[in-house]
């Protein structure tokens, strides 16, 4: 009896997490668009996947339940206020239903993909990653109504920002970005993604660089109370190709990011980033995996994470080295500053080294704010709370500072801190 | 500069504090008037720096008896923060690196705490600047070690002469240099004396603690004190610190072995 009641579709619309994606699906599957048979496929995909729960590795830390209780609809959110782009850098807004590009002169190097093209490369990052699988990108690649396709030539001198607010509706915003930078080719990207209310934020970019190609990839996401992000970062590197990624996530109730790369034939160069913060209640989650596929490649990570009130922050750090890819020099730092003492921070290096001839250290702090740090400033006249904003500030910044340019309109850390007004 | 009338700036009676459960000041005493330059001196361990950080408020250490008197106020009952702002300063035997905190505008934060101590105004960035980079040349600093985060990655003596910087930008009434001479090439030696010595005036006082007699032959001091296990064993003058240069510190002992016999009768 117990079994027949829960299955049937009345019970499954509203409540269950299951009937969450299925009333979701319902909405997302309309439309004749160039995405429609990817999205079909990816629909069909994940109806059979199961809500990730707190029972699988990947999410053993990171409960879903913030994102189930959102209202499954798509969100079309209206335009908000914007600071002035820096000069050198091209804003393109992104809404998830109209063309970004709709009335925009692309600068020398940047072309859209479409076409045949589009549906030959969209998809192959995610595989080459091992990303195709995922539960958040299975529910972009099923939600998603466009993608912002891009092919890069040359050095592209112009920085792109690619930006979303959600706002403050309820919903959910799928948002869906390919980058091929063809060999030699560089660029600078800046995403940056808002929301002000009970919302999601599904990002998934997709980046393929060809052999020495670079791509500078910075991603800030203040959140907002009860507002979702889940972002995935599927990057694919030929050789002599470098790729830095810098990103600072916080004040989601549930901040997710999946950062994969692999290096197909090693002898690439990846730097990684991060600066995740939380407090109240949030969750602040990257898991990030590293392949390399051959010989000679290099990774530079570094992960810092904040964490105050009741939040929670979670890292985990997957590094693999098989046996094809020796002479990889690989590095992962963590470093935790936990604020209070109900936070929590979880952090986790997950190095698979099959590879004999390797360079690979990692490391993990934890620690509060240093008393003789905060003494040397009060001695100097500055006040015990404003000497802890100060330090807080300057663990930050480290990550902050790396990001791209285009970012500092943006005020990263007062947005991140929540301590300006939208 | 002794002037038996000049105010008292800072009076320590008979302090005691300990870190944890180790007393280690033992009744201090030390009486300051401004316009005087007193050195401190002792073994390594002898309480010197204890006695500098209690002064500031260190919150590793608990005063277990005793008082200071700081121009007449209380200074124990002050959070470090307000003794900065009333014009106390430490000049630290190991300055801490604070990674991410630009040192330009930790001093112009600094700077402004403490003139709001004095009822001046705030200054902004641009006054501030203009501040900062004559206050360079006191202690012939690259202004580019403005731009970096504070004392992350200077040199010893770098650090030494962030310290005298900022006590140049702080205008202090009391200033504790805590070995600020040491690990000071000859050349740094001669700028930071220089400073201390451009920076002292018949309004102020300074706490030099130091092992050697090179910095006070440039800086000249009214009273030189001997700490040992906590107190202050002799006062007397600047030939003290030649004879303690001469002899050494082993008249300590003998000095602490009688103390202990009769402490009724030297006390
Ligand atoms: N935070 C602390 N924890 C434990 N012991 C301490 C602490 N601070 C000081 N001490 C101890 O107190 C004693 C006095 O130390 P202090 O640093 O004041 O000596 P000092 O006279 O400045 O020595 P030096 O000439 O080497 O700088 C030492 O034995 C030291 O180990
Ligand atoms: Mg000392």
């Amino acid at each position: 009896m117990v079994a027949a009641s829960l299955s049937t579709p009345t019970a499954a619309a509203g409540a269950g997490p299951g009937g969450w994606v299925t009333a979701l699906l319902a909405e997302a599957a309309s439309g004749a668009d160039a995405l429609a048979a990817s999205r079909e496929r990816a629909a069909q995909a994940l109806a059979q996947t199961p809500l990730p729960t707190r029972r699988d590795e990947a999410w053993r830390f990171t409960d879903l339940a913030p994102l189930t209780g959102l209202k499954p609809s798509l969100l079309s959110p209206a335009p908000t206020a914007q600071p002035e782009p820096a000069g050198g850098s091209l804003r393109l807004t992104l809404n998830g239903h109209s063309d970004p590009l709709a009335g925009i002169n692309l600068p020398a190097g940047l072309e859209p993909i479409s076409g045949d093209g589009l549906s030959e490369s969209l998809g192959q990052v995610l595989a080459a990653t091992g990303s195709a699988g995922l539960w958040p990108v299975l529910l972009n690649g099923a939600t998603a109504q466009n993608v912002l396709a891009l092919r890069v030539r040359g050095t592209v001198a112009t920085t792109l920002e690619l930006v979303s607010d959600a706002g403050a509706d309820e919903g959910i915003l799928p948002l869906r970005l390919l980058l091929i930078l063809e060999p030699d080719a560089s660029l600078e990207v800046l995403q940056v993604h808002r929301s002000g209310g009970p919302n999601l934020t599904s990002v998934v970019l997709e980046a393929r660089l060809g052999e020495g190609a670079e791509l500078r990839h910075g991603l800030l996401a203040p959140g907002a109370e009860a507002a979702c992000l889940l972002a995935t970062v599927a990057v694919e590197q030929a050789t002599g190709s470098r790729y830095s990624g810098v990103s600072a996530h916080g004040g989601w109730a549930l901040g997710r990011l999946e950062p994969r790369l692999v290096q197909r034939e090693g002898a690439a160069h990846s730097a990684l980033k991060a600066l995740q913060l939380a407090d109240g209640r949030q969750i602040s989650d990257t898991h990030s995996q590293m392949v390399f596929e051959g010989p000679d490649g290099r990774l530079e990570q570094l992960h810092k994470a904040v964490a105050d009130g009741q939040g929670r922050s979670v890292f985990n750090g997957a590094v693999q080295v098989p046996r094809a890819a020796q002479r990889t020099n690989a590095a992962q730092l963590s470093r935790n500053l936990l604020l209070s003492d109900r936070a929590r921070i979880d952090t986790k290096p997950e190095l698979e080294i099959v590879a004999d001839d390797v360079r690979c250290a990692h490391g993990a702090t934890v620690s509060r704010l240093q008393q003789d740090e905060l003494f040397y400033l009060q001695s100097r006249g500055i006040a015990a709370d404003q000497a802890a904003r100060l330090l807080l500030r300057g663990f930050c910044e480290e990550v902050l500072q790396a990001l791209p340019a285009a970012a500092a309109a943006w005020q990263p850390l007062a947005s991140l801190l929540g301590e300006q007004g939208r | 500069m002794i002037r038996p009338d000049a105010p008292v700036l800072l009076e320590i009676r008979d302090l005691q504090a300990r870190v944890e459960d180790q007393p280690i000041l033992k009744g201090v005493s030390l009486t300051i008037r401004a316009g005087e330059i007193h050195a401190v001196m002792g073994r390594n361990g002898s309480g010197k720096s204890t006695l500098s950080k209690v002064l500031a408020g260190h919150p590793a250490y608990t005063v277990t008896g005793g008082t200071v008197r700081y121009v007449g106020d209380d200074l124990l009952s002050l959070e470090p923060e307000l003794r900065a702002r009333a014009g106390l300063f430490l000049g630290f035997q190991y300055p801490v690196e604070i990674p991410g905190v630009s040192n330009l505008e930790f001093l112009r934060v600094a700077t402004n705490a403490r003139r709001a101590g004095k009822g001046e105004e705030e200054l902004d960035t641009f006054a501030f600047e203009d501040l900062v980079r004559e206050r360079l040349q006191v202690v012939q600093m690259d202004p580019a070690f403005l731009e970096r985060s504070v004392n992350e990655g200077f040199s010893g003596g770098e650090k030494k002469r962030n310290e005298i910087l900022q006590m140049a930008l702080l205008d202090p009434l009391v200033a504790v240099l805590d070995e600020t001479d040491s690990g000071l090439d000859i050349d740094a030696l001669r700028i930071v004396a220089g400073g201390v010595n451009h920076l002292a005036g018949p309004d102020n006082a300074t706490l030099l603690i130091t092992h050697y007699q090179r910095l006070l032959d440039v800086i000249t001091p009214d009273y030189v004190h001997v700490m040992a296990v906590g107190r202050i064993l002799r006062t007397g003058g600047k030939e003290l610190a030649l004879e303690l240069e001469e002899r050494g510190y082993d008249w300590v002992d003998a000095e602490l072995a009688a103390l202990e016999r009769t402490p009724a009768e030297v006390g």
